[in-house]
This record gives C-alpha cells, sequence and structure tokens, in this order.
C-alpha cells in the first residue's frame, strides 16, 4: 500500500499520482496493489461525495487518475496471470430511449465499477428492447435507468414495462436516476427504487444483491 | 412611450424605470378588445409589482415551457421545429386553453430546416437524432480543444469564425482555412488576405450560409407575428426581455462541454477564469443589444456549470461567480433585470447570490429544485423570486395532490409579494388535468387578501 498514492489521489493532484504510480511500478512494487490503493481512495472521495463534500468534478477526475493509473497497470498484470476478482454482482446500466445524455450515467456506472461490480452499460438512447436484450444476455441483479428530461418518464416507464412483458421483471431490482427524476418517478414508471447520485446507487446496488 | 433622449445619461434606477414605465405603456400592441387590453395591463403590473419586490393583486403564474405546447395541440416536437403553421397553432391553443400569466417566446424551436442545412452538429433535435417527439438536446463534445484557451482569449470573435463554428456547422467547415481578417489592414494584405474566399470550398459555405439566412429571415418574423398574437389576443405579456449566459457557462456548455471543463477546473483553472472574462463584455452587450425597447426589462440567463453537484461553494466564488456577477452588473447598470434560471439546485449558494454589491429590487432567481424555504429566508426583500414546482407530479400526480402542493409552495413562498409561482424545470409534457389544476389553484389562492 502506497499512503503517497492514496492521497494524492485523494487531494486530487492528477500530476503527482500518476508520477508515483509510475515510479512505483519501476521499482517493482505489485502491479495489483496500485489498482487497490486506488480503490481505498476512491472510497474516501465516495464517502466525501456522499457528505456533500466533494462534487462532481472530483468524481471525474478522480475517474481519470484511475483509467491513466489502471492503462499502465494493465499490461503488467495481463502477463503475471492473476484470476480475475471477484465481483459483487452484475448491473445493465444505460439512459433510456430518446435521451442522449451520459455524464450523469458515466459517473454512476464507474461508482458502480470501483465498487465492485460488474457493469454492461449500453450507452445513451438505449431501446427498451436492447435492454431486454441485454438483461437475457448478461443476467444481472440490477438494472440502472438513467434520464436527464422529463420526456425521460415514459421510455423509463416503457423500458421496465418491457422487461415485464419479457418476463424478466422479477429476476432484477430496478433503480432510476437523473436530472428530473425522483421517487414519484420510480412509483410512475414501477421501477424499485429512485437514486439521487452514484453512491446511492452503490447503496442501492449492494443492498440488493445482498452486500449490506 | 419612447426611449428618452437622454437615457445615457440616466443612473441604473432611472433607467429601469425608464424602461418599466415603456413596458407598461404597452404602445403599438393592437388589441383585440378592451377587455384583452385590460388583462394585459393587469398582468404586466403583477409582474412590475413583484420585481419591484411589492405585493400583487395575487401572485403571478408562469410556465417555464419547453415543448408542452406541441404534445397539447396534437403535434410533434418535430413540427414546432419545422412547421410554423403547427408552431402558431400549438401555440396559440395552449396559451388560450391554459392562460398562464406569461407568454412563451415562439422563437425557442427553429428553425429545423437551417439547423439541417448548416449541418448542425452541436445539437441533436426531433427527428434529427433524437425521436420526432423529443426536445433539442446537446451533443457534447469538446469543440473547443484544451489548448486552445489561448487562441480565444487572443480574439473570440476570430476564435468562433475560424475554429468553433467550422467545428460546430459541418456546412462551414471550409472556414477554418481562412485567414484571420484582421490582417485587413493595408492595401498590399487586401489581395492575399481576401483570395480564401474565391475558393470553391468556401464558397460552397457562404451559399449555405446565405440560404440557411433565408429560411432565418422568413422564420423570425413568423415567431415575432406569434409573440405579437399572445399579447394582443390573448392579453399575456413576455417576462423573457432579451437573452444572455453565465461567462463560466459560454465556456463550459458548448465551447468545452461539462466533463471537460469540469476536469479544465483542475488542469487550466486560470484559463477558465481568463475565459469567462473575456465573456463578460460579450454577454453584457448580448443582453443589452436584444432588450426590446417597450418589452419586459429582463435579460435571461439559463444557469447550469455552477449548480451545487458542478463544484463547492468555494470554487463558486472562485469560478462562476466573479464573472456572472459583474456580467449582471453590466446589466443592470443599462437599467436591465437579469433574470436569473436555477437549473439543478442552489441550496448553497444563496448566500453568495444575495451578494451585497447587487442592489435590491435589479434582479430575479427562477428556482428548479432548489429549497424555497430557504430561498424566500434569504431573497425576500432583496430580489423578486419564483419557481420550484417539480415536474414530476405535474406528469403524475393526481389533481387533489397538485392542489395542496400549489398551495403549500404558496404558502411557504408568497408573503409580501416579490415572488411569483413557477414550475420548475422546463416543461415538456404534463397531464392536462394537473396543469390546469397547478395553474387555476395558483391564482384562486394566490390572491393577496
Amino acid at each position: 500500500m502506497s499512503k503517497e498514492l492514496i492521497d494524492a489521489v485523494i487531494e486530487m493532484r492528477e500530476e503527482d499520482a500518476i508520477k508515483i504510480a509510475e515510479n512505483l511500478l519501476n521499482s517493482g512494487a505489485e502491479p495489483l496493489s496500485l489498482l487497490d490503493d486506488c480503490r481505498t481512495a476512491l472510497g474516501v472521495i465516495g464517502d466525501r461525495f456522499a457528505a456533500g463534500e466533494c462534487f462532481v468534478p472530483e468524481l471525474i477526475l478522480a475517474g481519470e487518475m484511475l483509467r491513466q493509473i489502471g492503462d499502465m497497470v494493465k499490461p503488467r498484470i495481463a502477463s503475471s496471470g492473476n484470476a480475475p476478482e471477484k465481483k459483487l454482482g452484475k448491473i445493465v446500466m444505460g439512459t433510456v430511449e430518446g435521451d442522449i445524455h451520459d455524464i450523469a450515467k458515466d459517473i454512476v456506472t464507474f461508482m458502480l465499477e470501483i465498487n465492485g461490480f460488474d457493469v454492461m452499460d449500453l450507452g445513451v438512447d438505449v431501446p427498451a428492447a436492447k435492454f431486454v436484450e441485454a438483461v437475457k444476455e448478461f443476467k444481472p441483479q440490477v438494472v440502472g435507468l438513467s434520464g436527464f428530461l422529463t420526456l425521460a418518464y415514459d421510455p423509463m416507464k416503457n423500458t421496465v414495462q418491457a422487461l415485464k412483458d419479457a418476463g424478466l421483471r422479477d429476476s432484477v431490482k430496478i433503480m432510476i436516476g437523473g436530472g428530473q427524476m425522483d421517487d414519484q418517478i420510480a412509483a410512475y414508471a414501477k421501477a424499485d427504487a429512485y437514486g439521487k447520485d452514484a453512491m446511492a446507487a452503490v447503496q442501492l446496488s449492494k443492498k440488493w444483491v445482498g452486500e449490506q | 412611450m419612447p426611449k428618452p433622449a437622454n437615457f445615457d445619461k440616466l443612473t441604473p434606477s432611472q433607467k429601469l424605470d425608464a424602461r418599466i414605465e415603456a413596458w407598461r405603456d404597452a404602445e403599438g400592441i393592437q388589441f383585440a378588445s378592451k377587455e384583452v387590453e385590460k388583462a394585459y395591463k393587469e398582468r404586466v403590473q403583477l409582474l412590475i409589482d413583484v420585481v419591484r419586490l411589492k405585493k400583487p393583486a395575487r401572485v403571478p403564474v408562469s410556465v417555464s415551457t419547453g415543448f408542452i405546447p406541441f404534445e397539447y395541440a396534437g403535434y410533434t416536437c418535430k413540427d414546432a421545429m419545422y412547421d410554423y403553421e403547427k408552431l402558431d397553432k400549438s401555440m396559440m391553443k395552449f396559451h388560450a386553453d391554459f392562460l398562464p400569466d406569461v407568454a412563451a417566446p415562439a422563437a425557442l424551436y427553429g428553425p429545423g430546416s437551417a439547423f439541417e442545412l448548416m449541418d448542425y452538429k452541436l445539437y441533436r433535435w426531433p427527428g434529427h437524432g433524437v425521436p420526432e417527439n423529443t426536445s433539442y438536446q446537446c451533443a457534447e463534445a469538446e469543440y473547443m480543444k484544451p489548448h486552445e484557451y489561448e487562441y480565444l482569449l487572443r480574439d473570440p470573435s476570430d476564435y468562433f469564425l475560424r475554429y468553433y463554428l467550422p467545428r460546430i456547422f459541418g456546412a462551414l467547415e471550409s472556414l477554418s482555412s481562412l485567414p484571420p481578417l484582421t490582417d485587413l489592414l493595408e492595401l498590399p494584405f487586401v489581395g492575399p488576405t481576401i483570395m480564401a474566399f474565391g475558393r470553391p470550398d468556401v464558397q460552397e459555405s457562404l451559399k449555405k450560409l446565405m440560404e440557411a439566412g433565408k429560411i432565418s429571415l422568413d422564420w423570425f418574423p413568423k415567431c415575432l407575428e406569434i409573440d405579437a398574437k399572445l399579447k394582443s389576443e390573448l392579453g399575456l405579456p413576455a417576462f423573457q426581455g432579451a437573452f444572455s449566459k453565465a461567462p463560466m457557462d459560454c465556456v463550459g456548455d458548448t465551447m468545452r462541454g461539462t466533463r471537460a471543463i469540469l476536469l479544465d477546473k483542475f488542469r487550466k483553472p486560470n484559463e477558465i477564469i481568463e475565459a469567462s472574462e473575456r465573456f463578460v463584455p460579450l454577454m453584457i452587450d448580448m443582453g443589452v443589444r436584444n432588450s426590446p425597447w417597450g418589452g419586459p426589462p429582463t435579460v435571461f440567463f439559463p444557469l447550469h456549470k455552477g449548480a451545487d453537484t458542478f463544484m463547492s461553494g468555494n470554487d463558486f466564488k472562485k469560478f462562476y461567480w466573479p464573472s456572472l456577477k459583474a456580467t449582471m452588473l453590466g446589466l443592470i447598470n443599462e437599467g436591465l433585470i437579469p433574470y436569473m434560471f436555477v437549473e439543478g439546485s442552489y441550496n448553497q449558494r444563496l448566500d453568495i447570490i444575495t451578494d451585497p454589491d447587487i442592489p435590491a429590487g435589479f434582479c430575479i432567481w427562477y428556482f428548479d429544485q432548489t429549497d424555497m424555504k430557504e430561498v424566500r429566508k434569504k431573497l425576500k426583500g432583496y430580489a423578486c423570486f419564483g419557481g420550484n414546482f417539480p415536474s414530476s407530479p405535474l406528469k403524475t400526480a393526481t389533481v387533489d395532490e397538485i392542489k395542496e402542493r400549489t398551495k403549500k409552495l404558496i404558502d411557504d413562498c408568497a408573503g409580501d409579494g416579490g415572488y411569483f409561482i413557477g414550475n420548475g424545470a422546463v416543461l415538456d409534457e404534463a397531464s392536462t388535468e394537473n396543469l390546469h389544476a397547478f395553474i387555476d389553484t395558483a391564482k384562486e389562492y394566490g390572491v393577496y387578501k
């Protein structure tokens, strides 16, 4: 564990974090330990976000730092032949049909991955049929529907209905989130819950897969 | 009332008085009847009262209107952007049936065919990248590259002409090959500089621009005609005079994009601040230049990147607020009222926006999701405020729930005036009964005793 790396990530010192990671790798540190450090740092950042002490830019930058460090580490992990780590569960994420907003959805996907979930991100403007297909194939425990606009209300409802029509509704928990979403829309769409931000999505998912 | 000859010599307060009198005057509006004229003038008076922080006869009702008129009238969002007859019919029907106290501007939607001709890449719009019944949406990307802050700072207009416009309009791609027009200083420089305009690709771009211009020239008067009819036939005043933007949003929304600007906060903090400062005079000018004499003396700002989730209070004070405040003060100085539409929430900003440098009674704050009890506590007696009725119940609640929520919002906010009621987010859809219940309850329950 490198306290130096963890601190640099937590304190949003991007250049330092990358340099420290490089030095660690060059001096023979275990590549996976760097990712563990990032995860530790991300845990702190996530808690601070939930507490209103840091904000969306910090989550985005943390994601950027992790991506860069991940790119450095990955080639070395592949060659060392480690077994893939155990995931908490599988989640299908996407922004519903007609809505092309991706920022919030990307942050949720990222925070879910950081917290140990295997996420299939379907992107934006995703038709209900594509969610159905993904649920059939990927067999997730959780489906996350993102939408920024009021015009996402009905596509959310239609997506839940499509899963029901395909006989898949009881196999998944469905959470919704985004700009104009709330508990009332979760009820309207017949989803299981509304999450107000990325950390809420993590909490809901953990609860649903029995991790909390 | 004509603009006073000595307008430029007046104090900001006198300028605002003159603008308000001209608005109240309603000169040049050919009302359909005495009743309509009376209704129009009563509504304008309600709005003037709340802006002046006085107690109006009743709480005015504003509906922040997106694409809802078209769904309501049985048309699509695409129709609003392409078919002026349907635009006209929908706007008139929606406003006539619901009768809020404020008319939405007709020019918010089109002209779609000009966008198509220009190969406008910055947005996807109904039938063009999103379904025909979905509102237009920004297709965010880094239209300005991270290293280009210095070009923008050096000369924003040149940057727009040769870098930004060629990227957001496919039809104008060739303009990226033009030389800077500031080269045109002396006789020997002219030939080499204008040469580029002779090239077939540049000429093709200019032709498309001319054609798109013609389409707009046909469309805009049609929109003004609709706006005029909303006044003269229905007695509904406009409440948005001109438009402007927060300087950091200029850089962040459509140039760098949300993701990039939020990263720039760490990677290029000084550049964000300098670029925002560069936009201050431009945004003041846009607001002043487009303010119609005799119209509402307000300049509408849709605010984005300063919302609670996007940064800490300290970062708001450092990055977002100084250039926004300078823009607001520039408009106030011209007797204009910045009309700030806070998308998302400003629960952590209320102490900052009640800035002592901004005089009382000189701005409007319109909220999407901010806690209105706190808003009233902080803003009463300082600035007119409104908004916050959420979109979700308008779509999904029962009529009785809507009535209760409307009354509660009025109870929380109306106090001694300076308040108008409105929905929070731009409305694209709602249940007809619920929207009626909201507007009618507000009109009835909002009467000051």
